[in-house]
């Protein structure tokens, strides 16, 4: 096969629940950020499922394309980590974490006007395909104006909103919901 | 019409939908309100790089991470990463993980009563190189039952974890062997509605690349989704 072929996408199929034996090394190798570093911040989550139960066996993959982590992350240069991603596992709770850069809005051009986000890959037992999701911040005016937020229905958008945790800085709470009561907005893909 | 400004769907039968009653796990998990067009913007044009400093020597010979030999029949399993194009994907992370020959797992959760390997993990990753190719040196693995039928067993199977250019290439699937009877009765394999889609998740015996008294060779060609003009996230100071 030699170029010029167009080619299917190979099917997906679920990452099941053992997946940390052999996605567990990346989380270990990714050089860690601490929040008292600026510009650093931290998400806290947890995955449930339609009855409200936690997904002990998720993974999730954020992606920020802005480019403001650089010099926190040491992107940039060959062969070190990229910046804008990192990877986490829920714990038997469901729960889960990721402290990165705080994502800056993307440029330039009609892009500006999206607001700071990350897209979201969630991959669980149970899930035959990832999902696709954003997170926003809720301090960021700039949310008024971003077209994939205000695209979204009024009553889901706050699926997609990372919101401050009032007892500590630079920490946000930010759910996901695979089904039911409150289920988090997924994108088509 | 494809309108270039959104992320395209997936050609129809050739993924899995979220919501497939076999796979009983797939029901409280799977989300239930429609699905949103996403516009395809620098986030989901981009994605991540990795380099070879992420990776450690014998990372992708899963036979050889412990003191002494695994149990099992010793294989290579190997191929190349494609674009939609037919193009190599140079440098994507490619991740693996599998049962032992048992059919065990070395984790936690897997309570199957079969023996481990203390010579065997399970878990390997590597970087394509300059022609999209990758291979891993392992065991083949077993079979191994399930609760989500009576009398479930799944198909021998390695989990694979890939990125591609920009992280709507990423892809977690699962490579096949050859001629194995439990395909046809596995959800998971049959939750891709159309055959050739679920052909392509079966690997070959590759003689030429077997090595006669030491191993048999296994391909399997991966395609992503993205095109070559999908750029790589940009380097910059």
């Amino acid at each position: 096969m030699s170029g010029d072929s167009v080619q299917i996408p190979a099917g997906s199929q679920t990452v099941g629940p053992y997946f940390r034996i052999g996605l567990d090394y990346l989380i270990e190798r990714t050089p860690a950020l601490t929040l008292e570093t600026g510009g650093v911040i931290e998400i806290r989550g947890r995955v449930s499922d339609r009855d409200g139960s936690p997904v002990p066996d998720a993974m999730l993959e954020f992606w920020s394309a802005s480019k403001v982590g650089d010099k926190l992350g040491g992107d940039g240069e060959a062969g070190v980590f990229p910046a804008g991603f990192r990877r986490t596992a829920t714990d038997a709770d469901g729960n889960f974490s990721i402290v990165m850069a705080r994502p800056a809005p993307v440029g330039p051009g009609v892009e500006r006007a999206h607001a700071p986000h990350m897209l979201v890959l969630v991959f669980a037992r149970g899930l035959l395909r990832h999902l696709v999701t954003r997170v926003y911040f809720a301090d960021e005016q700039a949310n008024q104006g971003d077209p994939v937020l205000t695209a979204i229905p009024q009553e889901r958008r706050a699926t997609l909103i990372a919101r401050p945790d009032e007892s500590r800085a630079n920490v946000y709470r930010w759910d996901v919901i695979l089904q039911g009561t409150g289920e988090t907005v997924f994108f088509a893909w | 019409m494809i309108n270039p400004s959104i992320v395209e769907l997936a050609i129809p039968g050739t993924q899995p939908e979220y919501h497939f009653p076999p796979y009983l796990s797939s029901i409280p998990r799977s989300p239930r309100m429609p699905l949103v067009l996403l516009p395809k913007t620098l986030t989901e044009r981009t994605g991540p790089v990795f380099g070879h400093d992420l990776l450690r020597e014998r990372d992708n010979d899963l036979t050889a991470q412990h003191g002494g030999d695994p149990i099992g029949e010793r294989i290579l399993v190997h191929g190349r990463v494609l674009d939609e194009d037919g193009r190599p994907v140079r440098g994507a992370l490619v991740e693996v993980w599998q049962a032992n020959a048992s059919g065990r797992y070395q984790h936690k959760v897997d309570s199957h009563d079969a023996p481990l390997d203390p010579n065997f993990t399970g878990a390997g990753r590597t970087l394509t190189d300059e022609h999209g190719h990758y291979w891993f040196k392992t065991v083949k693995p077993g079979a191994y039952p399930w609760g989500n039928h009576y009398n479930a067993w799944r198909p021998a199977h390695i989990h694979f974890s890939l990125f591609g250019a920009g992280i709507l290439s990423r892809l977690v699937t699962q490579m096949y062997f050859p001629g194995d009877p439990l395909q046809p009765l596995d959800p998971i394999f049959n939750s891709i509605p159309d055959a050739a889609a679920r052909q392509r998740l079966v690997s070959r015996l590759d003689m030429e690349r077997s090595e006669p008294n030491y191993l048999l060779a296994y391909s399997w060609d991966v395609v992503l989704r993205g095109r070559g003009d999908t750029p790589f996230e940009e380097r910059h100071r």
